[in-house]
């Protein structure tokens, strides 16, 4: 017997797929079934989460077009350069900064795919006490601006020394 | 601890056959994805990238307490052969197999713990146990987990948790998965039935070998769907309670069929033996779909004399690769059909002696 696909080896290949109860056989050379991946077997499927969700993002009229929402969105990750339509089309972002450029575009897909936008979960020992410690210095900077405008100077200089002990734990840790 | 050790060495610590609810469940799995500050995904990164990335965790290896007994393989040095072992050990993944260049895998040496660099993230820590070991794995993967957090600072959100590359991973990082013999709903025409209401419940099913929802040897692998909103521990108990109930059906099946249908379950089993102890040419295929007729008649205790531990062995040493590894050269299809089959009824006589 001779491959159904090339005509020429020898058939040593014999498959017979079953899909929703259509059965079909096929009777391949070693190098055509690999060629058609049908050798695949122990491999991941083809089907993966990522082509999953680019085609969840094309058909989504929502992010098919790029979107206009209220201030101004970036396309274009300011870290990486990855284009938002690249992760459309891949399901992948660049780069750990991607999340805080494209956050109000991603918000309602992770709603989508988790039913979640707030992680519940671990939080990293080291690396979560320093970005806590960040968090708290940005909102004592904006509450010290406050204060200053307002002239207020006893009390923003009370933040001031709290924003310095911070820091300089943060400088200790690393 | 080599990379030769790891390969050479065909049974893994998850193949052990006296673990919690092993009659039915194969492996327990825990696999956090992990990702550093500052520098972009694998796939969007440069080589000196990627270079950085090796380097930090092979210095966090070498200086976090615990961790230096990983053995550190690097893939573009590895022949082909041997990176598609570490697959069908099921401690890389077949991406990762491809061996591009600053890409790494570090094993602890029982294979308990794997962890991939620069694969799709920049680290995936993955525990492997066997039988219905669940939270003992993530335990073990949480502790590794720290272990390379006193080290590398993580791209954490406050609010997104662990950052990923793919936004379906996002939160927890958390990938837990069973890997499941079924044969018994399987042969009923049941297991359709079962995987489908599982899936309703935040659990993804798929065939562990072959393709779509026809599983070669009636394996199968649930895990969670999400991994944003619940806490590790909730994945991880949630998956746990699907797994028992697929367990109790899966053992009710196999009890109905020893007391209504003990002729046709005896004859079955014993021909998938006979062929097992007989044959001289056999596909991998054809071994997976005989060697689970064979693994349901000894955990219905209808076969005395095999166990489950060598089963479990020849399920990943008669694959491709491992055979050629095993028969220490590359072997054509026919070849490998005839080194197989000879392969199996050595390990299957070695174990009726009772040696």
């Amino acid at each position: 017997m001779v491959c159904d696909e090339c005509g020429k080896r020898p058939a040593n290949v014999h498959l017979t797929k079953i899909i929703n109860g259509v059965k079909t056989e096929s009777h391949l050379c070693e190098q055509c079934a690999r060629e058609k991946g049908e050798l695949d077997f122990f491999s991941e499927p083809k089907f993966s989460f990522p082509s999953l969700l680019a085609g969840l993002l094309q058909h989504d009229p929502g992010f098919a077009e790029p979107m206009t929402l209220p201030g101004s969105v970036t396309s274009r990750c300011r870290s990486c350069g990855l284009d938002f339509s690249e992760f459309r089309n891949t399901g992948f972002l660049g780069c750990p900064d991607c999340y805080d450029e494209f956050r109000p575009r991603l918000e309602p897909l992770l709603r989508r795919i988790h039913g979640s936008v707030r992680h519940t979960g671990k939080v990293p020992g080291r690396t979560g006490a320093a970005a806590g410690k960040r968090r708290e210095i940005e909102n004592l900077r904006a509450e010290l601006a406050r204060l200053v405008a307002k002239e207020q100077y006893e009390e923003a200089a009370k933040v001031r020394d709290r924003i310095r002990a911070l820091e300089k734990d943060l400088a200790g840790e690393s | 601890m080599s990379l030769g050790d790891i390969i050479d060495r065909t049974s893994s610590a998850w193949m052990r056959a006296d673990a919690p609810s092993a009659d039915v469940v194969l492996s327990s799995r825990v696999r956090l994805a992990r990702n550093i500050a500052g520098i972009p995904f694998p796939h969007q990164a440069s080589e000196a990238d990627l270079a950085k990335v090796a380097d930090q965790v092979q210095r966090a290896i070498r200086t976090a307490k615990g961790l230096a007994d990983l053995a550190v393989i690097r893939l573009s040095e590895t022949p082909a052969l041997d990176r598609q072992i570490l697959v069908e050990k099921h401690l890389i993944s077949p991406q990762h197999a491809q061996g591009a260049k600053h890409r790494l895998v570090a094993i602890r040496p029982d294979e308990t713990i794997s962890v991939m660099v620069n694969e799709e993230d920049h680290l995936r820590i993955q525990a492997l146990l066997p039988g219905l070991q669940l939270e003992d794995a993530l335990k073990l993967a949480s502790q590794v987990d720290d272990m390379f957090e006193s080290r590398l600072d993580y791209a954490f959100d406050e609010k997104l948790g662990y950052i990923t590359a793919c936004p379906t991973n996002v939160g927890t990082g958390l990938r837990a998965s069973v890997m499941v013999h079924l044969p018994a709903l399987a042969t009923t025409g049941q297991v359709g039935r079962v995987l489908a209401a599982v899936s309703n419940v935040g659990i993804a099913v798929r065939g562990l070998y072959g393709e779509g929802s026809e599983a070669t040897g009636n394996v199968f692998q649930l895990s969670n769907q999400v991994t944003l909103g619940r806490s590790e521990s909730e994945l991880v108990d949630n998956l746990v309670g699907v797994t028992k109930q697929v367990i109790d059906q899966e053992r009710s099946v196999r009890e109905r069929l020893v007391r209504e249908r003990k002729d046709q379950l005896e004859d079955k089993v014993n021909r998938a033996y006979g062929l097992l102890s007989h044959a001289r040419l056999i596909t991998s295929q054809e071994a997976l779909g005989l060697l689970s007729d064979v693994r349901l008649g000894v955990e219905a205790g209808l076969l005395p004399g095999v166990d489950a531990k060598t089963l479990n062995e020849l399920m990943v040493i008669t694959q491709p690769a491992y055979l050629q590894r095993i028969m220490g050269k590359e072997l054509g299809p026919h070849e490998r059909d005839v080194r197989r089959a000879a392969l199996i009824r050595e390990k299957i006589r070695a174990r009726k002696e009772g040696r």
